[in-house]
């Protein structure tokens, strides 16, 4: 593995890459993430952020009580958001626990969404405390059982402790398993790694180690997408285009709940690495109360007066 | 007979911005300056006591990293609300001390005008006790005023508003928060004055009145491990020695005042923090 | 795909603008003895006819200032005052919106900024100083504590509400009453200000507005009556006022202009950098006394840091001031336009390299894009000269003492940045910067209980904090 040709995959390497970079200014990078929530994003560039907001949402149901019902009826929200509305577009994936997708691809293919991708959490998800063995088998499970995403975690202990190499070995690994069959979206877990200079770190080491997607949280730890974390991941991907001609994309997950939520996102990707990652293949949401927020703005910018979750369904 | 029925107020204590009765069960009378039935007071416990520190000591933090101008607005919209109240409170005052209209109107007027003078010390405080000192060496050094924690306080009975308020707007302007326990015969200012607050935005547990006997509370006030320093100026001078001399097992700060507007009342419950910090490149 | 924002307009519909405006003298509308028109920058309309103050109204004014003083400002205690202030920080606060969109219409500056930084600021000066009306013996000041009595105050058009703010706040907490004459350009907020002044119910006279332009502050300057001037402005001017008052006993605060340094060290956090010098050069179209005009890089990173800024130079939204999108607005009048253009052609003229982003420019109204100049040396006229526009001049070093050189390196010492993420390194540049403001890791940041002022040509003495206060109490210096 070349590794974009910036670090050798020794620890040496990896280390001295990963210290080089810039530090973050908290204030500043909170500041700036402020400024750009203060865009008003009206009329028909309020319609377009919607639809685009809806296209990027990773529909996720990542619950110990999931049930094959549960998943289904999911699923088929995610094809058909509004079954009285089909110019609503379909969601950019559905999200589900490694034991689910068999169900979840199986259905999809049956309502004819052969376009939906799944997308699996493995690793041991969320707290990625397990052997690697166990780290692999759930990975290639999931891909064999229809996944064509896999949301890994990292080692947070092994990344606060400084054993980075560590946590970088296990990407690739994971990135080998994964192969062409599925893509590999890393989840950072910034709410455990607290500073803004650590997501950095964080974020060019899973790069650097062969990610497709750098997430923010498992949406099991708060606090998970804040704004200032996904503006510091946005400079990275932007950064890493500069360096690489490659393109990594984004996935904030958990705490986007409302439509003004995940248009502050929009707005973040447009002003900061720019219109190039404004569609899902390189930006994502993962979300699932989001959906219907999205559902009703949607109706009242056609219908012109507020609604009511009685008009959208509950999966 | 004309006129109609008045529905009397029940006055319960204020604990983390919630109105509970001291869970005791236990009340007492409040009387008259001429002995005529006013209400009865909640006789609050050890135990009240001790769950208004925890709202207290939640609070907190909170509460000292609000911006100074953040608390300064909140303690001038307390002197909004209490302005707005003059009546109520004026008449509870003359029935309490029988000190006519006038008078009690007065010192409801000079209660707002405390409020404010503590409320505009908020974003000043650095300018009185902070600094940067000329040490002698690369370094820059600098002394910041910090708050200091929970502090509790035994108001006076002697002007019940006007001696609550100046216990209780030193403490809070700096961001400490504050368990007071009201005079004991004449509560029921400090205990309205909870509705004063609660229209305030004072958030949840950073002001807490109880109401009850000194005698029966001071101890537990003096003894409390989570309560960082104590305004004694409503307790008789000769339990002073006792009360210092149990609040040494947790180096309580304790203080008692003569005058109602003195920076030393907001200086005496905050820390000074010294950070040295060298200069080269 | 691209993500166009729609317009998003601010309502103007919240604002009444009358179509002709007297003075406000002891608490009262007089009218004015001719008048002149007060435009919108971005679009050139006539918001309204403003008064021109003549003599005859300054003295007035003062009249009622000094009578104001005598019988009932100069009695009341400080604490009676405070309250006063404490009302006004209230009312401006409940008016918000309304002096947002005036400012943004009479100044051209977006609404954003006027939204989330003039008029909450503002209010907030107000309300501190409010809280200093009555602990004056604890200012640190001297120990009596006595105004001046009547003080001339004469403000610029850049920040309008907010120079007054910074103005008439500490002037009437220490006990002094006031005479303002706001910029000729921009007296629209000023004026709403006297509607506060009403509905708070301050005595009358205590504050006296003027309008006018050059000859009513002269007027002003050079009354006998006045025991204290203050002006921001520019340095030529304020030298004009302080050569007009060193045959008098006149106090004399002075808020002059700039040419703030912006050092940039190869350690910096590169990403945030970028923004303080987006920030410190463009916010508020660059019409800042303070503005961080000359970036100094380390030659190490300057390649980076360019590129960067360039890029996010072309992300700037220039246009309509009142579109809640917009982040720079308009040039507030031709002639400011003017000499922006005068100094960049000779920046041109001086072989600087001149980059500027990529924008649409409003037909209508006074524009100038974001625009930035390289190879520049302490030499060229746009490195020594405040351009007072959206126009940065870039300079490099290669060691902190050549930096700090190049930065001090100036007839100016208002404002100074440093970007480091070492400390030691922030607090030794901090101690050999020759500013009266210095922002590490930021950029143009303001506080009523911060001190602002300048060294040596930007002028005399500090506005805000306890610093602030000396200018209005009388002390003992001459």
């Amino acid at each position: 593995m070349n590794f974009y040709g910036l670090v050798d995959g020794s620890d040496s390497s990896l280390r001295n890459y990963l210290k080089q970079l810039p530090g973050v200014d908290q204030v500043g990078a909170e500041a700036r993430a402020a400024m750009l929530a203060t865009r008003s994003i009206k009329t028909t560039s309020k319609a377009w952020a919607i639809d685009t907001a809806i296209s990027m949402v990773d529909l996720t149901t990542l619950e110990g009580a999931d049930t094959p019902g549960k998943v289904q009826a999911l699923c088929s929200k995610a094809f058909r958001p509004d079954p009285t509305d089909l110019t609503v577009p379909r969601v950019g994936a559905v999200c589900v626990y490694n034991d689910m997708v068999g169900i979840a691809r199986q259905h999809l293919d049956s309502i004819g969404a052969h376009e939906l991708p799944v997308a699996a959490v493995s690793t041991a998800f969320p707290s990625g405390r397990a052997s690697m063995a166990v780290k692999l088998q759930d990975t290639e499970d999931a891909i064999v059982a229809g996944a064509a995403e896999i949301d890994m975690v990292i080692d947070r202990g092994a990344f606060l402790s400084g054993r980075l190499i560590e946590v970088f070995e296990e990407i690739v690994a994971i990135r080998e398993v994964c192969g062409d069959r599925a893509h590999l979206k890393v989840i950072l877990e910034t709410g455990e790694l607290v500073t803004l200079d650590n997501v950095r770190k964080a974020s060019y080491l899973a790069m650097l180690a062969g990610a497709d997607f750098i997430k923010t949280s498992t949406g099991k730890v708060a606090p998970a997408a804040t704004a200032p974390v996904v503006l510091v991941m946005l400079e990275a991907v932007r950064d890493f285009y500069d360096l690489t001609k490659v393109r990594i994309g984004v996935k904030p997950a958990g705490g986007i709940r409302t439509t003004k939520d995940a248009i502050k996102q929009l707005v973040l990707v447009n002003e900061t690495a720019g219109p190039e990652w404004l569609n899902p293949s390189l930006f994502r949401i993962g979300a699932s109360a989001l959906l219907n927020d999205l559902l009703m703005q949607r109706m009242k910018m056609s219908d012109g007066y507020y609604a009511s979750p009685n008009y959208v369904t509950i999966d | 007979m004309s006129g109609r029925l008045e529905v009397m107020k029940t006055y319960k204590l204020y604990i983390n911005g919630a109105f509970p009765r001291t869970e005791s069960g236990r009340s007492y009378e409040i009387t008259s300056n001429k002995g005529e039935f006013l209400a009865n007071a909640c006789l609050a416990s050890r135990k009240d006591l001790r769950d208004a520190v925890v709202a207290a000591r939640t609070a907190q933090p909170g509460w000292a990293k609000a911006t100074a101008y953040n608390r300064g607005q909140i303690m001038y919209r307390i002197a909004e609300m209490l302005e707005g109240r003059s009546d109520q409170f004026a008449q509870e005052i003359s029935l309490q001390t029988g000190a006519s209209a006038k008078e009690s109107l007065q010192e409801v007027s000079d209660s707002v005008d405390l409020l404010v003078w503590y409320a505009g010390w908020s974003d000043k405080l650095p300018s009185l006790a902070g600094s940067t000192n000329p040490v002698s060496g690369p370094y820059y050094n600098f002394t910041v005023p910090e708050a200091l924690g929970v502090v509790g306080a035994i108001a006076p009975t002697n002007k019940p508003l006007l001696g609550f308020v100046a216990a209780v707007a030193p403490i809070l302007v700096s961001g400490n928060t504050a368990v007071v326990l009201a005079s004991s015969s004449a509560p029921l200012s400090a205990i309205s004055f909870a509705e004063v607050v609660a229209t305030s935005d004072l958030p949840n547990g950073v002001l807490n009145i109880l109401s009850g006997q000194q005698s029966e509370l001071a101890p537990w006030f003096a003894s409390h491990m989570d309560i960082d320093g104590l305004d004694i100026s409503g307790l008789p001078v000769d339990q002073h020695g006792a009360v210092k001399e149990a609040g040494v097992e947790n180096l309580k700060r304790i203080s008692s005042f003569q005058a109602t507007a003195e920076p030393g009342r907001i200086l005496a419950f905050m820390e000074a923090k010294t950070i040295w910090h060298p200069i080269g490149n | 795909m691209n993500f166009e924002y729609a317009a998003a307009p601010e309502s103007r519909s919240v604002v009444k603008i009358d179509p002709v405006y007297g003075h406000f003298i002891n608490g009262k509308w007089v009218n004015g003895s001719s008048h002149f028109n007060s435009i919108n920058p971005a679009t050139e309309e006539v918001l309204s006819q403003i008064a021109l103050g003549t003599a005859a109204d300054v003295d007035a004014a003062v009249k009622a200032a000094r009578n104001a003083f005598d019988k009932s400002w100069s009695k009341l205690s400080g604490r009676e005052r405070g309250k006063y202030l404490y009302r006004i920080a209230r009312i401006m606060q409940e008016r918000a919106r309304e002096f947002a969109v005036l400012e943004t219409l009479d100044n051209g500056k977006p609404i954003r900024e006027s939204r989330d930084v003039d008029v909450p600021l503002s209010a907030a000066h107000f309300f501190y100083h409010a809280g200093w009306a009555d602990k004056l013996e604890y200012a640190g000041v001297d120990t009596t504590t006595a105004p001046h009595g009547v003080v001339g105050q004469i403000i610029p058009w850049n920040f309008p509400l907010l120079m007054l703010a910074w103005k008439v706040a500490p002037a009437l907490a220490t006990g002094n009453t006031v005479v303002l004459k706001p910029a000729e350009t921009t007296s629209l907020t000023a004026l709403l200000f006297a509607q506060v002044c009403q509905q708070a119910g301050l005595p009358d006279g205590v504050v006296n507005i003027v309008t006018g332009d050059g000859s009513t502050g002269s007027a002003i300057v050079n009354h006998p009556g006045i025991d204290k001037i203050a002006f921001t402005g520019s340095t030529e001017v304020g030298k004009l006022i302080a050569r007009a008052l060193a045959p008098t006993n006149k106090s004399l605060t002075l808020e002059l202009g700039g040419k703030g340094a912006n050092i940039v060290f190869g350690d910096a956090a590169i990403d945030e950098t970028v923004e303080g010098i987006v920030n410190g050069i463009f916010f508020n179209q660059g019409h800042v006394c303070c503005a961080g005009s000359r970036l100094i890089l380390q030659e190490s990173i300057a390649d980076e840091v360019l590129e960067k800024l360039k890029r996010r130079m072309d992300k700037i939204r220039v246009g309509d001031p009142l579109d809640k999108n917009t982040d720079l607005g308009a040039i507030n009048s031709a002639e400011q336009l003017a000499k922006i253009r005068e100094l960049t052609a000779a920046g041109e003229a001086e072989g600087a390299g001149r980059w500027s982003a990529n924008c649409e420019l409003p037909t209508n109204g006074f524009w100038f894009a974001p625009t930035i100049f390289t190879g520049v040396t302490q030499a060229h006229r746009i490195a020594r000269e405040e351009i007072f526009g959206p126009v940065l001049s870039v300079l490099t070093f290669r060691t902190p003492a050549e930096a700090i050189e190049k930065a001090n390196n100036t007839p100016f010492g208002l404002s100074a940045g440093i970007w480091s993420e070492k400390g030691s390194n922030i607090l030794w540049a901090t101690q050999q910067l020759r500013a009266g403001v210095i922002w590490a890791n930021t950029f143009n940041k303001f506080d009523p209980a911060s001190p602002f002022g300048g060294y040596k040509e930007s002028g005399w003495g500090r506005e805000g904090g306890r610093h602030g206060l000396s200018a209005y109490l009388k002390g003992s210096a001459k």
